[in-house]
């Protein structure tokens, strides 16, 4: 019976310290695995440098992180979420409607989204029309609108290798997929023409129209990470894969990177808005836990500061382009400005 | 089974009317070589097994053994004084204030000079590629040394180093000069320097322990990342789930194996235990999610809440598996027991407990094994995590500080995008296995040991 004694003692402790432990002492973080390594590099050097524990940080999503966040005031929801995509007028109105009224919006530097595939293979210089061309269901041919037949590359445009069309392209639930469609589908399609072609056809929405994709095996979604995308174009020599900037600099070793519309991306072309596909690279923080929370407002400007995603700083390094306008959200940050509300 | 080779060469001497077993009929035949098939179905089978396990071990450690080695440098670091302590007044307050940039330039300045005076020397190589060289965490653990113990500042002391994970790779064959040349991250001179500095012996491969006891680290550091929150989350899960799943497992095994009448509702019961232990891990999670984080207001990323999951996902795995050593226990104990005027609970907990026990022990370690490898339900309840800190030990509220746990460590490793993850994601997989194999052999012994036979 000496078992059950000491069963008893273990349970009348674990419940003492789960009383014993209210308020929380690290900063909790959730949201896009886009931002999830730049969040881990500055949580880490957070903790080296100051006093306050290393926050932890969860990936799971852009959208699971905002939801969180939304959910309530108070130490067992997170400070803050990361978010490769700006808040929407849903999640806004949730957050609202569940006390979480004051939050604030920090854009702290944009991730380039670049198109590569195996280093051995031939070079691609791309134009958005040639990836709306190859990979969307239907396009214009003789000024009509068919189906897509296009095999190879050379089929779209004479000027590209004649290799077999085979594109990895983020799952719907990506916040990738979104700037995917949104500057390069999208663009690719008016810049063809197909746009005008499905208006002219009476479209209620040309652009939905647009964002179709071919069901022929020849545009894959990829639901997991990017290392499932790098996986396929390893096992798929003739595959092109669609990466984050920062996760193609760190495999130079197997991938090569295509040029869009002439430029190559890199940190700098990005930063001079000359490479056209980037998208801006958010966290939200409850203004609520400012103060409350130990080391919250201390690690969002630590976040900003230019010796973390200045353009010299770490986050750099693993491939953020540093946002132009970091005083001015360093200065938000200081004021502790709310964003204004979604609409 | 009918043997027939060797006195089957006399067989034909004996007058046979009707046949005989030693004759081989048609028919015989038959059912020999169906029998010698139904023989190869099972060796191919345990084969194949075999085989699937072989190919799995190999190639896990194949990818993971050189997790365990580390290209460490060591070499002289003067801590500069004027650069880690300005006041001059050794005061551990003012210290803090000098961040692990400062450190890092002192480290790669006595690199670059140690590599001088050793004369060590690569045509065309910058200052910059050489203090590129050394881990992105070497200036936090001199940081923590040097704040640790000032009587350091103004000192030359040795340190050992972790080179960055590209140099680690170029000795574990993974970096080439060829890859090299195409990559962003190294340099061909940093490689030429790297085998220079192996020559001097400044540089070597040693075996890496701080890959079993530190903490994960970020993208920018592969080299430095380790599994120690993760091994403590782990054992803090198992001990706690251990310590709840017991008690409740065997309290409900034995009113349902002795006490319980037999019943309509005492059937629902049974058939819902066995449906539980079919239920997806990933609904326990957010089963957890809702009532222990949402409702009881309990911290996410806790070992305690982690653990609490577990135990809804293998009580019924274990309740299954009790009451299967309850009912081994022969009825004749129980008849006897109550014959010598014991009351039923003295029947239960003086004689058919004890001998149900190893069986009990060994189920209910089987299911801690399987929950041990669980990330589906831990997803949900924010343990998939990237956590720096270790709990504190479990007296000072250790269960409620956030953990990782061994498999949620093989996901999020696998998911980075340097290549150096790729080999810890493998080694961490090691160690989850030797984790295991403990656990399961555990197992075993109890079941040796206190086994009985009638």
């Amino acid at each position: 019976m000496s078992y059950m004694k000491m069963t008893a003692s273990v349970l009348a402790i674990a419940a003492l310290s789960a009383t014993a432990a209210s308020a929380r002492d690290q900063v909790q973080v959730s949201g896009s695995s886009t931002v999830l390594p730049y969040s881990t590099i500055v949580a880490e050097a957070f903790g080296e440098n100051f006093e306050f524990p290393t926050p932890v940080v969860e990936g799971g999503g852009s959208g699971a992180g905002r939801k969180k966040l939304c959910e309530g005031v108070g130490a067992n929801t997170v400070d803050i979420a990361n978010s490769s995509s700006r808040m929407t007028k849903g999640d806004y109105d949730l957050c609202v409607s569940n006390g979480v009224t004051e939050v604030m919006e920090v854009r702290f530097g944009y991730d380039g989204i670049v198109f590569a595939s195996d280093i051995n293979g031939p070079e691609f210089a791309f134009t958005q029309a040639d990836i709306h061309a190859a990979l969307a269901a239907k396009v214009v041919v003789d000024g009509a609108l068919v189906d897509n037949t296009a095999t190879t590359w050379a089929d779209v445009n004479p000027e590209l290798p004649a290799q077999e069309i085979m594109v990895f392209v983020p799952g719907t639930k990506h916040g990738t997929r979104e700037v995917f469609d949104e500057k390069v589908i999208i663009l690719g399609c008016e810049e063809n023409g197909t746009m005008a072609a499905h208006e002219a056809a009476g479209a209620e929405d040309a652009e939905a129209s647009c964002m179709e994709l071919r069901t022929d095996g020849r545009s894959i979604d990829i639901d997991g990470d990017y290392t499932e995308t790098l996986a396929r174009v390893d096992a798929n020599k003739n595959g092109i894969g669609v990466f984050g900037l920062s996760f193609y600099q760190n495999n130079t070793d197997k991938l090569q990177v295509a040029t869009m519309g002439g430029v190559v991306p890199t940190t700098e072309s990005i930063a001079a808005g000359d490479y056209p596909v980037s998208r801006p690279l958010f966290f939200y923080v409850k203004k609520a836990h400012l103060g409350v929370i130990p080391g919250l407002k201390e690690y969002v400007s630590f976040f900003v500061s230019d010796d973390m995603a200045g353009p010299d700083g770490p986050l750099a390094a693993y491939g953020l382009v540093s946002d132009p306008e970091l005083a001015a959200t360093q200065a938000m940050v200081e004021a502790e400005t709310p964003m204004e509300a979604v609409q | 089974m009918t043997d027939i080779s060797p006195t089957s060469a006399e067989a034909p001497k004996r007058p046979q009317a009707h046949g005989s077993l030693l004759t081989a009929t048609p028919l015989m035949k038959r059912r020999n070589a169906a029998e010698t098939r139904f023989h190869a179905y099972g060796i191919a089978a345990i084969v194949v097994a075999l085989l699937t396990l072989a190919i799995m071990l190999f190639t896990i450690i194949r990818d993971g053994h050189s997790a365990f080695y580390q290209a460490t440098m060591t070499f002289p670091v003067t801590i500069d004084a004027a650069v880690v302590d300005k006041t001059g007044t050794r005061d551990v307050a003012e210290m803090t204030k000098v961040t692990t940039i400062g450190y890092a330039r002192i480290l790669g300045e006595s690199l670059v000079k140690h590599l001088a005076d050793e004369g060590l020397v690569v045509e065309g190589m910058t200052d910059k590629e050489i203090t590129d060289m050394i881990s992105k965490d070497a200036p936090a653990r001199l940081r923590d040394r040097v704040l640790a113990d000032t009587s350091l500042v103004g000192q030359t002391v040795t340190v050992d180093v972790f080179t960055g994970g590209r140099v680690d790779g170029y000795f574990k064959g993974r970096v080439t000069r060829e890859i090299a040349e195409r990559d962003s991250n190294v340099t061909v001179t940093q490689l030429d320097m790297a085998d220079l500095m192996e020559e001097a012996g400044i540089l070597s491969s040693q075996f890496n322990w701080s890959f079993i006891t530190a903490p994960d680290a970020s993208d920018l550091r592969p080299e430095a990342a380790g599994l120690g929150v993760a091994l403590l989350g782990t054992l803090y899960m198992m001990l706690l789930t251990f310590i709840f799943t017991l008690p409740i497992g065997v309290a409900a095994s034995i009113y349902l194996e002795e006490f319980a009448p037999k019943n309509r509702l005492t059937d629902l019961i049974e058939v819902n235990i066995s449906n539980l232990a079919a239920v997806p891990s990933i609904v326990y999670g957010i089963l957890g999610l809702a009532i222990f984080i949402n409702f009881a207001g309990l911290p996410s990323s806790a070992p305690l809440v982690g653990a609490l999951v577990l135990t809804l996902m293998t009580l019924p795995t274990i309740i299954i598996a009790t009451r299967a050593a309850i009912r081994a226990v022969p009825p004749s104990i129980r008849d006897a027991a109550l014959g010598v005027g014991a009351s039923k609970m003295q029947t239960v907990v003086h004689h058919v407990l004890p001998l149900a026990a190893p069986g009990i022990l060994t189920g209910t370690i089987l299911g801690l094994a399987s929950a041990a490898g669980e990330t589906g339900p831990l997803l949900l309840i924010g343990m998939v995590a990237f956590v720096t800190n270790y709990p504190a030990s479990p007296l000072d509220g250790g269960f409620l500080d956030p953990a990782s746990a061994l498999p949620v460590q093989v996901y999020s490793w696998a998911s980075r995008s340097d290549p150096a993850f790729i080999e810890r994601s493998s080694g961490a997989i090691i160690v989850l296995l030797i984790f295991l194999f403990f656990m399961n052999a555990l197992a075993i012994v109890l079941r040796r040991r206190f086994e009985r036979r009638w």
